[in-house]
This record gives structure tokens, sequence and C-alpha cells, in this order.
């Protein structure tokens, strides 16, 4: 028997279209058919795991923008192109229904989500953090000079890139915030 | 991590203790099976439960959630009762030979220098005696008396096999089969790791757990050669980064140093605090580089670089204590960003009482999550998540993030390897990267501020916070500023040696005057003249000792295998042929004209040109640190034996967890006299009448932390739906318990339900003449995805380590009930 791949294609589709037809007809001619891989015609974009800290390399396939594929990265010295379970499904953290793509807010005592614009949530966020700021800022305790801001906490993250921790911690001391703390103590 | 993942490979032996390694890090395991299959390494798994990566171990060796340090202590007595350390490794590279003051005591448990009351040590009594000449007095032999040698003898002959047995569990051939198969890498042929995560870190002595292990690699020989050394499991992509970069409270990037209210008036006190000997001597040019790139040109000489403007510290500012302090209605606002309290943070009855008295909360995510919706009821299968919406008052905004794949960037892995991620797809709606909220709240509290005359207001507008108008190109325009440029001409003997403008190759060009800015000392070399995260040139498989020094950039200065002058000999000639790393080549030609160098197969951990015999200096960038001294940041040059930097004893001491079920075999002290044990109405402890079984909490392959991540992912909660508990088949009998069952789980903090795992993964252990059972929890459910069940950390206190305040999730009394 042929079993080449050709060969092979051709009988799984006559298995399959003859079990539809309830027995092992051949009514019509029977072509190789396999669909286009959802890679095709993609870039391949180098990128990292999300999850621990083993930092196995990734591949995403992106067309138009999207994320098509995402799979391990055979050329990184660490992890040879293999990913576990996390890893292997990291393509449904970014293409997920569940995703947010709005900002949500919660009035004090509210049951439930409104959505908001974005630039308005920053702007609002951006007056309280302002408010509570000046209002529990310790400029001098016990005559020492502390430019402490004791009402503010900045929790996260390790999830977070290198730049963007760097960008928190700035922000953050700058504020005068003390209480600045991501999951390495958890 | 000492070492890296692929460096695994090397080992002789590896003892994998307070992880599940397999089943944790999976990827990062096949270069534990590639010393197993290629380097017949023998592989030990010791754990409470026996897991996966027991069952590819040659050995299983299972003990008790807590007594890890007893396990260790015990190595320790057997090595040295045995003679069979690496002789003159400790006598050359460690302060085995420094003699200790003579106040220096430990009676029944308790180390001199307690303030019971206070829960404190004060260290004094901990320190080297001094000579006439002001030096550190030390005894080649090693014999005397109060030689660290000596007191480390002594110390751990407590730790006698029988007392182990007793604490452990531990059968005694097993724990005689460990002790001897790490002895067996005491000779420079041979080496050995242990590799650990949560296991050892979540304890009330988490610290002194790691500090055993690196105590046995000194006494080995094992520390700074290929497959030795002590590594860390990480579990976020970038929890090495983001502790590096400082988003801890005791902390600036770089391992800095916070200033705290009291130590640290002005910038002067600040820095004469800091080491006077060792590479630490170079601090001043980090922390005023660090200020000349957070205040720019406002950070002159003539006003401390902008010292005041940095926050001062005011005792402990931890995540437990936040959200103590949170519940107290002391703090208003929160960001999380990232991260998920309400899930992650430990004794969620404290989460939830802090999140309730904030004003505002803001939550960045892809999802919403528990702790931006810790406002509302939800059901989950088990007892739920129950909240009275009307009643709290807190303000939520949900800020929705970009994926890493929607980014560019660079995580720091486990390895301490920067690795550079590019941008592939674009971000739904509004989702936007952390970097672009940040920097925007950044320019809104700018605006708001303009204008201030207030002193208080000055670090936020003199903030350097330029970095473009294309979004794409923050994250290397913000790596370029963590690397560290010149902001004039950066000068050596009058030469310039990097021009101004330009970025610098490396921090030893950093300079204390403000002629050099840069974030981050310890990465810089990463973006200099071009961002070698982004390398990728591997090094050929099965080659070398698998350093790929072209692949990303590791810190500090592109070392992969850190004290790696440790593996040569006092003369610079490598230890063994087969562990070597450099060696000194004297007859080398460096651009000065001046002969010999250190060079091999890694980045040198050293002074590049300082010769095996050169005398300690008292200028330049080693002070106080001779050729022969490999542990250039200790001001000794030598690794610690004996600590006083620990807030729990220069000793790592065996103590029973803050929650236990039996009394401390070793002495009368029954827990840490320093544990940090958070007042709390939600905080009530518990005692063994009422709990009466040790509860240990772990992760699953399927699910990553308090679960965000994971359980909104389809395929993934397909693959691990519910919450479960692990149960011995002993308790399960005695408790009537099915497999699949469902259980109630209760702490003195709070009740769970889960379905019950009967297994014979969890044996019953007799401690000290008592059977002790065991429960293992993985926590990585909450009320919010597809996959949900109870919060696990509802029932973990709030304990913390006195060094590191981590909580003590890994070992709590719990009790169990089926039905609920």
């Amino acid at each position: 028997m042929d079993v080449s791949r050709r060969g092979f294609l051709k009988l799984a589709g006559a298995v399959s279209a003859g079990s539809a037809l309830g027995g092992l007809s051949m009514a019509r001619p029977i072509h190789a058919y396999a669909k286009d891989l959802p890679t095709k015609g993609a870039k391949e974009v180098p990128t990292l795991c999300p999850y621990c800290a083993v930092g196995c390399g990734q591949i995403a396939h992106v067309r138009d923008g999207k994320l098509v594929n995402l799979e391990g990265d055979p050329s990184h010295p660490i992890s040879r192109g293999r990913l576990c379970a996390k890893g292997a499904a990291t393509y449904e953290m970014t293409v997920n229904d569940r995703r947010l793509t709005k900002v949500l807010y919660r009035a004090p005592g509210g049951s439930d989500w409104q959505e908001k614009p974005y630039d308005w949530a920053l702007q609002e966020v951006a007056k309280r953090f302002k408010a509570t700021r000046d209002a529990t800022f310790v400029e001098k305790d016990g005559g020492a000079l502390v430019n402490r801001c004791d009402g503010i906490a900045w929790i996260g993250s390790a999830c977070t890139d290198n730049e963007e921790c760097y960008l928190f911690a700035k922000l953050a001391r700058s504020a005068g915030i003390v209480f600045l703390e991501h999951q390495a103590r958890l | 991590m000492t070492n890296h993942f692929i460096d695994m490979k090397n080992a002789d032996v590896i003892v994998i203790m307070g992880s599940n390694f397999a089943e944790n890090h999976p990827v990062g395991f096949q270069w534990v099976m590639e010393a197993v299959e290629k380097n017949n390494a023998l592989l030990i798994h010791v754990d409470p439960r026996f897991t996966r990566t027991s069952a590819v171990a040659h050995k299983h060796v299972p003990m008790r959630s807590g007594s890890d340090i007893a396990f260790l202590g015990g190595m320790i007595n057997h090595l040295l009762a045995g003679d069979k350390i690496d002789r003159d490794y400790v006598a050359n590279y460690t302060n085995a030979p420094f003699i200790i003051s003579d106040k220096y005591a430990f009676t029944e448990g308790v180390f001199s220098g307690l303030d019971a009351e206070k829960r404190s040590y004060n260290p004094e009594s901990w320190q080297y005696e001094k000579g006439p000449d002001g030096k550190s007095k030390l005894d080649p032999t090693l014999k005397h008396p109060r030689s660290v040698f000596q007191l480390l003898k002594a110390h751990y002959s407590r730790y006698d096999i029988e007392t182990v047995v007793k604490i452990t569990g531990t059968r005694k051939e097993d724990l005689l089969f460990v002790y001897d198969a790490m002895a067996s890498t005491a000779v420079p042929d041979r080496s050995g790791f242990f590799a650990y995560a949560m296991g050892w870190t979540q304890h009330s002595n988490g610290v002194q757990h790691i500090r055993t292990a690196a105590m046995i690699q000194l006494l080995l020989g094992n520390m700074g050669v290929p497959g030795g050394g002590i590594n860390a499991l990480r579990g976020h992509a970038n929890v090495q980064g983001a502790t590096d970069l400082a988003v801890l409270f005791h902390d600036l990037p770089g391992y800095l140093g916070l200033p705290a209210q009291g130590a640290h008036a002005n910038l002067k006190e600040y820095l004469d605090k800091g080491p006077k000997a060792g590479f630490w001597v170079n601090r001043p040019a980090f922390v005023v580089s660090l200020l000349k790139a957070w205040y720019g040109d406002a950070a002159r000489k003539e006003n401390d670089f902008c010292f005041d403007y940095l926050p001062k510290s005011k005792g402990e500012h931890s995540f437990q204590q936040a959200f103590n302090v949170m519940a107290q209605g002391k703090i208003k606002g929160a960001v999380c960003l990232g991260q998920n309290p309400m899930g992650a943070g430990p004794n969620a009855g404290q989460m939830f009482a802090g999140l309730s008295k904030l004003d505002w909360l803001v939550s960045v995510d892809f999802f919403v999550n528990e702790t931006a919706e810790f406002w509302k009821s939800n059901p989950t299968g088990g007892l739920g998540h129950k909240a009275d919406s009307a009643a709290i008052k807190t303000e939520v905004f949900v800020f929705p993030a970009a994926t890493v794949v929607e980014k560019s960037g660079s995580f720091t892995n486990s390895g301490r390897w920067i690795q550079w991620h590019e941008q592939g797809s674009k971000s739904p709606g509004d989702a936007k990267t952390d970097a672009v909220f940040t920097i925007r709240l950044g320019q809104e509290l700018k605006k708001l501020y303009a204008g201030s005359a207030e002193k208080k207001d000055r670090p936020i507008l003199d903030m350097t916070w330029d970095y473009g108008e294309k979004e794409g190109e923050i994250p290397a325009r913000v790596l370029k500023e963590i690397n560290g440029y010149a902001v004039k001409d950066v000068l050596k003997d009058g030469k310039a040696v990097v021009k101004a403008g330009e970025q610098l190759p490396s921090f030893i060009f950093m300079r204390d005057d403000g002629s050099t800015a840069g974030g981050c000392w310890i990465y810089t070399g990463v973006f200099g003249k071009e961002n070698k995260a982004a390398s990728r040139k591997a090094d050929k498989p099965g080659e070398g000792i698998g350093a790929n020094l072209g692949w990303s950039f590791a810190w500090p200065a592109n070392r992969r295998i850190l004290y790696n002058r440790a593996s040569a000999d006092l003369a610079g000639k490598p230890r063994s042929d087969r562990k070597k790393v450099i060696w000194w080549d004297a007859a080398a030609e460096n651009p000065d004209g001046k002969k010999g160098k250190w060079v091999g197969l890694d980045v040198p951990d050293f002074g590049a040109t300082m010769a095996p015999d050169a005398k300690p200096s008292d200028k330049g960038l080693f002070v106080g640190i001779g050729g022969m001294h490999p542990f250039i940041m200790n001001p000794e040059g030598r690794g610690r034996l004996f600590a006083a930097a620990l807030k729990d004893g220069p000793f790592p001491e065996h103590y029973e967890p803050v929650e236990t079920p039996v009394d401390n075999v070793l002495s009368k002290q029954k827990s840490s006299p320093v544990a940090k044990i958070y007042k709390s109405d939600k905080n009530p402890l518990g005692t063994p009448d009422k709990y009466p079984y040790v509860l240990t909490t772990y992760r699953l392959t399927e699910h990553h932390l308090a679960g965000a991540m994971t359980r909104n992912l389809p395929w993934l909660a397909e693959l691990m739906p519910n919450l479960f508990f692990e149960i011995s088949k002993e308790l399960a009998s005695e408790l009537g318990i099915k497999p699949g069952e469902m259980c109630t789980i209760s702490s003195a903090r709070g009740s769970i339900k889960a379905q019950a795992c009967v297994t014979d993964r969890l044996k019953p252990m007799t401690i000290a003449g008592k059977k002790v059972h065991e429960i293992g929890l993985p926590w990585h459910w909450g009320f919010k995805g597809i996959a949900v069940g109870d919060v696990a950390n509802t029932l973990v206190a709030s304990v913390g380590d006195p060094n590191v305040f981590i909580q003590e999730s890994k070992a709590l009394l719990c009790d169990v009930k089926k039905g609920g």
C-alpha cells in the first residue's frame, strides 16, 4: 500500500468521507487536501514566555498586527523550542474573549461596573493620587526631613518588564511612596 | 541564582529541596535531566510530597514541612564531624579562620543580644574580633576556639543524626544518603548544587534556609564552579528584574538601599554608612548616577544631587505591613499593577479588610481579577466570596493592560539573564503597556503640580520623564537610561574615557561627581553601544560549559557564574581541569602595556588584571581585596560561614514554624524569637488541639500563582479545573474521607472547601514520638475566571520572616472535615 504523505492524506480523506456516508464507498474522486498553516505569510517575532522565570523563548506569528500563532523558539539555548503547559497556552492569554479592552469603573458602594474612556479615568486617578498624596504627605518627622507619602501603596509587579519596573520605582519614589512592593515577598 | 539553567548540566550531584522543579519549571528541568543522562549526575529530591520531580529522581527523601534547617544542619554536622569538607577552599576563601568577639554566645536556642519584648537582636556581639591595628583577627589553623570554624562545629554538633531524625521524620539511612552524596562533591573535581523555590522561602525563618545551603556549598567548595552554587527557581517571568530594579520598599535600583529616617539625614551620611572595603566602596558613584538619571540637571553637587527628594523609610513598609496599615485606614489609595493581592496575599481576610478601607483602588491587568472585584459577592463552587457591596466605599478603576507579546522590553530570568522580547501583535481596544500607563500617569501628575511652589512637589516636577512620543520606542529608551550614559566627558587620569552623551560600557565608568547618569548600576553594559539583551548568538549545542556569553546579557558585567575566581587556586590556576572557569594568564598583554589578566570560559567575577598575588590596596575599585579573595562584594573578600548581617542570628538555627504540632527538640525556644507576627483581629494563631494537621501550600504546572493569567485561559482551565487538596490514605481513612469528596479545611483565620485527592504521595510521619499528618494544598484558585474555587490564602497567617517579611505558607496548622 502506498503510505507516502500524499497517499496517507488520500486514505485519511477516504476514511472520513466514507464514514460520513456510512460506508467505504468511493462515490466521488478523493483529492489530497491540507489546510494552509495558520502561520502562512505571518511575520515571526521573538518573544518570551510570561509565566515563570526560566526565560523560555517563544516565536510569535503575527499577521496584520494580529497574533495568529505562538510556539516555542527552537533557537533559544535554554528552552530549545520546548514549552510547558502554561507556556504552550500563552496564545490564549492574548487572543481571549475575556480580555479587558475598556476601562471599567466602580463607584463607591456601587453594585456593578461601568465602561469609561481611558483618558477620563487616567485624569481622575491622577486627581485622586494628588489629593491623597497632599493629604497624607509627611515632609518632616521628629524634625527630620523625610519626604514620605504614607497614604498610597504601589503594588506590582514581577510580571512586568524591567523598563516598566524602573518607571514604577522612579515615579513612586518621586511621589514619596514607601509602600512600594511586588511579589518577591510572597 | 549564582549559576544558571544551562550550567546545571555540569553538576555531579543535584539536591532539589523546597521545590517541585519538574512541575513548576518543566522546561528548565531539562538541564537537570541533561546532567543525569549525560553527566551521570545523582539526582535527589527532598520534599514532604512525592511529586513528578521525585518520580524521575534517583531518590525521593520525605521530610516534614518546616524542618529543613534541622535537615541541612545535620548535613553540616556530618561534613564537619567526618572531615568531609574542601579544606583548602574553606581556609582560604571563607571566613572560617576569623575570630569572633568573646561576647558572642548561644544558649537554649537564643543568640546573644536578644530583646525578647521587641522581638529583635542587637548584633553587636556577633562581630569579628579586632586586633590593636583595627584589623580582624584570623587563625589560619582554624583551631582557635572562637574561630568561625570552631564555633560552627560546636553549633552544629547538636544536630546529630538521631536528633535530626526526631525533628524531620526522615529515616536515618535516607539522611545519610543525602549527606554522603553531597559530601562526594568536596573534591575540586566534582560539583553539586541545591535548587530551591518557595518551599525554602515561605517560612518564618526562610532566609536562614537558604543560608544553610549556601554555607554547605562553601564547606564543599561548590561556589563559583560549573554545576555548583545555589539556584533559586523563581516563579514570575521578571521577579528577578523587579527585585533588581527595586519595586520593593527597602531598596533602590541595584541594591543601593532606601535611605532611612534617623540614619540618613543627608547624602554624606547615607554614603558614609556604606561598606568601607570590597567592591561596594564604589557605591557613591552608583548612587549619584541614579540620582542624575532620575533628576537630571536639577541634581547638582551643591544640593546633594537631590538626595532630599528620596523618601526616608520608617520601619517596615512590606507587603504584609501595607495591608495591615490599610485595614487601619491609614493607606487611602492603592495601585495594583500586574498583581492580585486578593488571591496572592497571605491571609485573604486581611487583604479584604485592607482593600475595603481604601478610598480608591487602581487595578491594571489583562482580566478583571479578584482584587479588582473584591467588593462583589461571587460563588465558586466552594464557600465562595462574600462582600457587602453597598457598604464598601472603595472607588475602583480597572485599566486594560497589554500582554508581553504586545510590547517590547526585557525580562531578567532566574539565572540573571536580561533577555529582550520584541513587540508582535497590537493591543486590543484601550489596552496599553504598563510603561505607557505609568508615563501618562506621571505626565498627568506633572500637569497637576505645575506651578507649585511647595518643596514637596519638586521631585515630581524635576523628575526626568521624557521618553518620546512613539510608544514602541519607549522600552529601548528606558533601558538606555537604566544602563547609564555620560552626562559630561568621563575622565580617568585626566583623559576622557567615555565622551559626553555616550552610553556607558561598564559600571566601572560611573562617577560620584555628576558626570554620569545611570538607573541601575548592575545592569550597566546591557545597552552600551547596542542592546545586548537582544543579542542572540548562542553557543553550539553541547559546547563547553554552556556559558552562552553571546546570548542576552547576564548581570553583572555578563558574568554567568558568580564568584568564579573561586574556581582557581591561590596562584590563579584552575583547581580542577574538569571544573575550570577562569584562570590567571601571566603572559597576556593588556592595552596599557602591563602583562597578566584573568581569562577563561566566563567573564571573570574579579578585577580583570588583579594578579593572584596582589596585596589588598586601600584605594581603587577593590579596596581591601587581595588577589586571592574571590568574594569581592564582602569587605573581607571571603564567603561567610558566620554572618552578622541577618536579623535572626549569625548561624541558622532550627525553630518550629509559628504554628506547629510539636515542641522544638533542639531547644526550649519553640519558634523563632524574632519571627514577625502581625497584630490584627484578622490574624488569630491556631493550636494543635483545634488544628491538628500540618498544611503546606504548593503550585501546579497548569496554573500560575493567583491564577488570573491561567484560570482565564480555556485550555488551562480545562486541564486543571477544580481546587483540590492532597491527603494521605491513612488520614483519609481515619476521617472517613473518600477520593473526590468535598471537604472543609480550616485554620484559625478561616475555612475553604476543596475536593480530596487521597494519595500515597503524602505519608504520616513520626515527629518526636508523635504521629503527624500533613496535607498539601495548591493555591491558584479564586472567584474570577473560568476555573473558580476558594482562595487558599484564606487559611494562611500574617506571619513573616524577620529579614524579608515573607509569609509562612509552607507550614501552618489546619483541620480537615468531610463535607462542608
